[in-house]
């Protein structure tokens, strides 16, 4: 990794040399101080392994210096406050503070910089993802003089990374346990999203596994309402996997859903799921930071896979000047961690920039990520043997994409078609066997070679020659895309290398 | 009924041309091919039956199909799989495993239902042919 | 390269088989041959004879001519240390540019490695090399003694049956090289009519002459980093012609063993004058006594050769 002198531009370079830092004996005097001043911009800094690193997105009020700026950001993200304290004069203080060493301008985007910070290791609690965020996100996103902020990347030291114990499950396990490799895997989310009662919410878990899909699930808002109680979805619902198993002879699961008011609430939930025998549990992200790392504990304990559905991230996610990056959530997520994840399909309903969406997946699935700005990821990362997460794809998507989706998405991957199955004109069960087989037959014909991308659409009509259900599913679906323009895109200058 | 376990379940039987074609890929990969085959279709059955050893040093799907062959000559009323192993690091797995070989006809599994406390039910998956003892579980129609 | 007959210069109705030529990009193939082996004039013909021969069943066979399609199982027989195995690579390559086999690569193996000690040992030993030659070519050193008609033990002859069938049944997918002395090869053959059905080409080394020996130890020499004095050169030809003479020659093999012999003895006399000062000529010289030290010239002429 190479941590360079900041670019040149003049404007930026001129103003931080005229305001050079404070020398230790006026340093603490009483009164309000410049954050670059106070110690908190360091370009000269050159950040050591141990060091958490932060990638911010300022964009500074009118008449803010960027330098200041980014200073004040590493300031209130660790040690400072709005004036000078003596009580600083306790504490190793040079060592704590967060040191803002590089700044340099977003390309394309007048009045924006990426500030890079730097954060000792002893600020965190290991193996805390509430601590690692309050820490870097707790405090600074409402400061006035920046007018937005966002967190775009963040390195995590393979010192940090090895205090979490990580994806309970991971690809590669969860792969043997169902005993089933070199595809991707098929899910659904039961439709309609509420009001069935738990005996019709079995059935179209039955039909759907049935037809030849590995999963079902529960909606983010599926929990326990006066139309289905909990207890009642559980039951059905195992019986329904259970015959679709003997039915077929496969393994299968539905993600039960144990996201609850409480804690206890949720363990009793986990804990009649796992009696029931079912193989994988799931929780939203709502339920937040703690909890998510107490059921991924409690998920190892009991053999169980642990599924996240994002709810909510989009809120924060979505809008590329203030708010948190997806890819620095895949990272807690995998850190915290859980083995699935929705990270975005590209082709679907929802947002997801191409490159952007590669570059969460890869997050997600390599044992090493490299620097590749092309795809958002601005630091190298060791994943120091973590567990692999299994993205999720859902949102929109459809039979007649699958060589667009195993494109862009790979093998390891859930592709959950939950209206592309549910509403197939000839019943759920026909939706679920053409979207397996237009699935098992990409995978053969890009494993012999053909490229897909050009050849999908003529490969699936190829394939429901033999597969009616295949054949409904392209006349209803075959030209539905959703083709809007990303708000998340990434910026940066193809020429250009991380230094 | 038809077991759909393995990649490739729910296409047509795959030709000897395509298994061959699936192999070329898996060694292009440069993972270790291996024949495995059982008569209990149990989904929780993991240890099918070796023939043979792993396959490693194989320059060409030939090599492999010799074996094929020779697996559907000895078993041919087994299930036969035929899989790939990635011995990279971040994976030490299988990376892709199809059948290849199916008795002619599958029985399929009764689902067992015990009701336990409340409105729980204690559910077992068991195969019809798993009542036969082994090697008397599928035989060829006549 | 230069450009294949352009399509105006044909006439229709007639081939191309310098196009052919040119694309199939063997020209390659031999003149790395020509150039990593030294001598060997009928070795390299033969070579070339069979490729044209391919060549040209290959153009056949596009028109329509070919009745079966060519034998290339093949015979090389020869004293050891005469570049047997090395054509073998070439001809690998040669026929997997031509199409014939698929992969090209060479398996090398001897019958230590093809029969087993004990009952249904030496089916999966067979099998097993042959299942790793497949796609290329399965050379075996020293065939014939896969046979060994004296002991009725011996596995050998199940092998050569296992050979024999893998040979038939993917004749598209490997081809087999034996090799040999011509001798030992003659009788095997003899014994074994099947396989002498089916080695259609049969390609024989001579030893190397004295004055190609020397060319030999000169590369070999140069590619270490050493050079012969004026002196030294005249008493390794004559040991040439003595060692040519005795038993075990193995031609190439036995020019790098003296070599390597001498660098030993070139080491030991730097060392016994280490107090003198050293230039680094002398360290890559190899002087008349370094190879006049050898037994090779106090021992008997094998009266045998």
């Amino acid at each position: 990794m190479v941590f360079s002198k900041p670019l040149k531009t003049s404007t930026v370079e001129d103003r931080a040399m005229n305001e050079p830092a404070t020398p230790q004996s006026d340093r603490y005097r009483a009164g309000v101080m410049k954050y670059a001043q106070m110690g908190y911009w360091e370009p000269d800094y050159e950040p050591i392994d141990t060091d958490v690193i932060a990638l911010f997105r300022i964009t500074p009020q009118e008449g803010v210096d960027p330098i200041e700026a980014a200073a004040a950001v590493a300031g209130e993200s660790s040690t400072a406050t709005w004036t000078v304290v003596w009580t600083d004069r306790l504490t190793a203080c040079e060592r704590y503070r967060a040191k803002a060493y590089r700044v340099d301008p977003v390309p394309g985007a007048i009045g924006e910089y990426f500030a890079y910070i730097a954060y000792d290791l002893d600020l965190f609690e290991g193996g805390s993802i509430a601590n690692l965020t309050a820490s870097i996100i707790g405090n600074v996103f409402g400061f006035k003089p920046l007018k937005a902020l966002r967190l775009e990347d963040m390195r995590i030291p393979i010192a940090y990374v090895k205090t979490f114990d990580g994806p309970p499950t991971g690809i590669v396990v969860e792969r043997e346990r169902l005993d089933k490799f070199g595809r991707p895997l098929l899910g659904a989310t039961v439709k309609p999203k509420l009001g069935l009662s738990g005996k019709n919410y079995g059935r179209v878990v039955y039909e759907a596994l049935l037809g030849g899909l590995d999963f079902t699930k529960d909606d983010e808002n599926i929990n326990s309402q006066p139309f289905m109680h909990w207890r009642e979805r559980f039951l059905y619902c195992m019986e329904a996997v259970n015959r679709a198993q003997a039915a077929t002879g496969e393994m299968k699961g539905h993600y039960l859903n144990v996201t609850a008011a409480t804690m206890e609430d949720m363990y009793e939930r986990a804990e009649f799921a796992r009696e029931l025998g079912s193989c994988i549990v799931m929780i939203d992200l709502v339920i937040g930071y703690t909890a998510i790392q107490s059921m991924s504990k409690w998920a190892r304990r009991n053999d169980m896979i642990l599924h996240l559905h994002r709810a909510g991230h989009s809120t924060y996610t979505r809008q590329k000047t203030h708010g948190v990056s997806f890819r620095v959530i895949s990272k807690w997520m995998r850190l915290a961690g859980v083995d699935h994840i929705h990270a975005g399909t590209v082709v679907g309903k929802l947002e997801g920039d191409p490159n952007s969406v590669q570059g969460f997946y890869n997050v997600l699935r390599e044992t090493r990520n490299e620097v590749d700005l092309s795809r958002g990821i601005f630091f190298e990362q060791d994943w120091a043997g973590l567990n692999k997460v299994m993205p999720v794809a859902s949102g929109g998507i459809h039979a007649g994409q699958m060589h667009q989706l195993l494109h862009y998405l790979g093998e390891d991957v859930v592709l959950q078609f939950g209206g592309g199955t549910i509403g197939h004109p000839m019943g759920i069960a026909a939706g679920a066997t053409a979207n397996r087989v237009a699935l098992e037959a990409m995978v053969l014909a890009r494993n012999e070679g053909c490229d897909i991308w050009n050849e999908g659409p003529d490969i699936l009509k190829n394939a429901a020659r033999s597969c009616k259900p295949l054949e409904a599913a392209l006349a209803t679906w075959g030209d539905v895309t959703f083709d809007y323009t990303s708000t998340d895109t990434l910026d940066f200058v193809p020429t250009a290398t991380a230094s | 009924m038809r077991v759909t376990q393995g990649t490739f379940s729910f296409l047509p039987d795959l030709t000897r041309e395509q298994i061959g074609k699936q192999v070329q890929y898996c060694l292009q990969q440069g993972w270790a091919v291996s024949i495995e085959y059982t008569d209990d279709p149990h989904p929780r059955n993991v240890y099918w039956e070796m023939f043979g050893q792993p396959m490693f040093d194989i320059q060409d799907p030939e090599g492999v199909m010799m074996e094929v062959d020779s697996a559907l000559q000895t078993f041919p009323h087994h299930y036969i799989k035929v899989n790939a192993f990635d011995a990279a690091i971040g994976w030490e797995t299988v990376r892709l495993s199809f059948i290849v070989n199916r008795p002619a006809n599958e029985p399929g599994f009764r689902l067992n239902r015990s009701e336990t406390k409340g409105r729980q039910i204690r559910y077992t998956t068991q195969a019809y042919a798993a009542d036969q003892p082994v090697g008397e579980r599928y035989q060829a129609r006549d | 390269m230069d450009s294949a007959a352009d399509s105006s210069g044909q006439e229709p109705g007639t081939l191309d088989l310098d196009a052919l030529y040119q694309a199939s990009n063997i020209d390659d193939a031999l003149a790395t041959l020509d150039r990593e082996l030294v001598g060997l004039a009928p070795v390299k013909n033969r070579v070339k004879e069979i490729a044209a021969l391919l060549l040209v069943e290959k153009l056949r066979n596009q028109v329509g001519l070919q009745a079966s399609p060519p034998s290339l199982h093949m015979s090389f027989t020869g004293n050891p240390g005469t570049g047997k195995t090395t054509v073998a690579l070439r001809m690998a390559d040669i026929l997997k540019k031509l199409g014939y086999v698929r992969k090209g690569h060479l398996v090398a193996c001897t019958r230590d490695d093809l029969v087993g000690e004990f009952i249904g040992h030496t089916a999966p030993k067979t099998r097993e090399m042959i299942k790793k030659a497949m796609g290329g070519v399965l050379f075996v050193d020293e065939a014939y003694f896969l046979h060994r008609p004296e002991n009725e033990r011996d596995y050998g002859r199940e092998a050569i049956e296992i050979l024999l069938q893998a040979m038939e049944d993917h004749r598209d997918d490997f081809v087999v090289i034996l090799a040999g002395y011509e001798k030992e090869m003659t009788q095997f053959f003899g014994a074994n009519p099947g396989m002498a059905s089916r080695v259609a080409h049969h390609i024989d080394f001579p030893d190397y002459n004295d004055e190609e020996l020397l060319q030999i130890a000169d590369r070999m020499l140069a590619a270490m980093q050493y050079r012969l004095s004026e002196e030294a050169r005249g008493v390794l030809r004559d040991y040439i012609a003595l060692r040519r003479g005795q038993a075990n020659f193995s031609n190439a093999r036995s020019i790098r063993n003296a070599l390597d012999r001498a660098r030993l003895r070139q080491a030991k006399r730097l060392f016994d004058q280490r107090e003198r000062q050293l230039t680094p000529e002398a360290l890559a010289t190899i002087e008349a006594a370094d190879l006049a030290a050898s037994r090779v010239f106090s021992k008997p002429v094998d009266p045998r050769t």
